[in-house]
């Protein structure tokens, strides 16, 4: 007898490390832009907190935009408007681009409150004790007001990081799209499902868990 | 460098369409908010008062909702149920999606809202000769309900933005009825341009909203 050809094939170990591969995708996009988009929205948050006027007219308007608008609209704009002008980014590219700036706009907000939570007296105090501008900002502002925002900055990773996914619109095959392209072929939805979401949660729990018992011991 | 020709003619003529489907964007927000708040409500008392298999239930439930990613909620209430042959019409998966998500993160916000409020004032009441049911209801809910107001507003935008995660399922809301048009008519770029400004624009009155009514709500 003719054996019958088959389309679906059982999930098997392979496809354990094609979705532990694909998890490792997602770390290694959500790290870059939320390294990057930390960086460039503290700059933002120092801006915002320093030019009044100047960034309530600029820059202000901006972040907001980025936060006001779907994050997979964004991402399909900017992938269909990078080659308009010229550029030719794959999805990885655009992916990474859009999550820092969308990152970068919502630690704005938070490295300005981290700057605001310090006392205006105390800042007074270390200009008066001969520190420059700069020496205040990196010695009494950044381990104080850190403090006070780390754990809202841990809640904004932890959204780029479960963001990330909506980059499988652009084709980019992190741990969703892999699970997806599993299913198509195994036809065990609740299965990979299942698993692709245990790899988040194992991800972001214990993360979460940790600054939350941060903030704890620290509010004593 | 820009030799791109924008055509907005054919996103003007079918802008009717997608401000219909704004419309059923904010009909299927307000509805999740609506029963994520409900839910959400329920798990905050249980996590707070009970103990055992509901303390249990309500707590994986917030814990599953906040620490993955929406879409994958949506792909589990679409693809994952499939598999007991339960299939969901694209408006019910992102509404059940979307709820599940509210839910869990609403939950926490309530959680944080009751315990602000001392239990002194509780005790206060009953002494008062209010029964259990008053003292909730006109001392402890009032309180809660001007702390958990802007998370609730927040949330209320979030949803909004969220449910353009139905263009993942299929359903044909604002996001959906938008790349329907743009696979169409190929004029991507300028079809999500505009879709862009209208989530801009529902969001801002949603907050606008949003402000009036604290403003009307919290005079004294």
């Amino acid at each position: 007898m003719e054996p019958t050809l088959t389309f679906f094939s059982g999930f098997g170990i392979n496809d354990f490390w094609f979705l532990g591969e694909a998890a490792m995708r997602t770390m290694w996009i959500s790290i870059l832009s939320i390294t990057l988009g930390t960086l460039f929205g503290v700059l933002f948050g120092w801006i915002l907190y320093e030019g009044k006027l100047t960034a309530a007219l600029t820059v202000a308007p901006v972040l907001d935009v980025f936060r006001s608008v779907p994050l997979i609209i964004q991402l399909v704009l900017f992938y269909n408007f990078a080659p308009i002008v010229g550029l030719n980014l794959d999805a990885f590219a655009s992916g990474v681009a859009i999550l820092t700036i969308y990152a970068a706009a919502l630690v704005a907000n938070v490295a300005r409150g981290g700057i605001e939570a310090v006392d205006r007296s105390m800042r007074r105090a270390s200009r008066s004790l001969g520190m420059t501008y700069w020496q205040d900002l990196r010695y009494v502002v950044l381990p104080i007001g850190g403090r006070a925002v780390f754990p809202a900055w841990v809640g904004v990773a932890l959204g780029v990081m479960k963001d990330s996914a909506l980059v499988s619109v652009l084709g980019y095959v992190e741990l969703l799209k892999a699970s997806q392209i599993l299913i198509t072929r195994t036809q065990e939805p609740f299965l990979i499902l299942s698993i692709a979401g245990a790899f988040y949660f194992a991800l972001s729990f214990p993360i979460s868990r940790y600054a939350a018992s941060l903030e704890k011991r620290w509010a004593q | 460098m820009f030799d791109y020709n924008f055509h907005w003619r054919p996103v003007m003529k079918s802008l009717p369409d997608l401000i219909d489907a704004a419309f059923l964007t904010l009909q299927v927000a307000v509805l999740a908010m609506i029963i994520g708040i409900i839910i959400g409500l329920c798990l905050a008392l249980i996590r707070l008062h009970l103990k055992g298999p509901l303390y249990w239930f309500a707590s994986s439930w917030v814990e599953v909702a906040r620490n993955t990613p929406a879409l994958f909620q949506l792909f589990f209430f679409g693809f994952g149920l499939g598999a007991f042959g339960l299939h969901l019409s694209p408006y019910l998966i992102v509404l059940a999606g979307l709820s599940f998500n509210c839910a869990g993160y609403l939950a926490e916000n309530f959680r944080g809202g009751f315990q602000a409020i001392p239990d002194t004032q509780m005790r206060a009441s009953r002494t008062l000769g209010m029964t259990a049911w008053q003292a909730y209801t006109r001392v402890v809910i009032p309180q809660v309900f001007r702390i958990v107001y802007h998370p609730v507003t927040n949330q209320m935008v979030w949803a909004v933005l969220m449910s353009s995660l139905g263009m993942l399922v299929g359903f044909r809301e604002l996001s959906g009825e938008t790349q329907f048009f743009a696979s169409r008519t190929f004029r991507i770029f300028e079809y999500f341009a505009v879709t862009a400004v209208i989530y801009y624009v529902i969001v801002k009155l949603i907050l606008g909203a949003a402000r009036l009514l604290a403003a009307r709500l919290f005079r004294y």
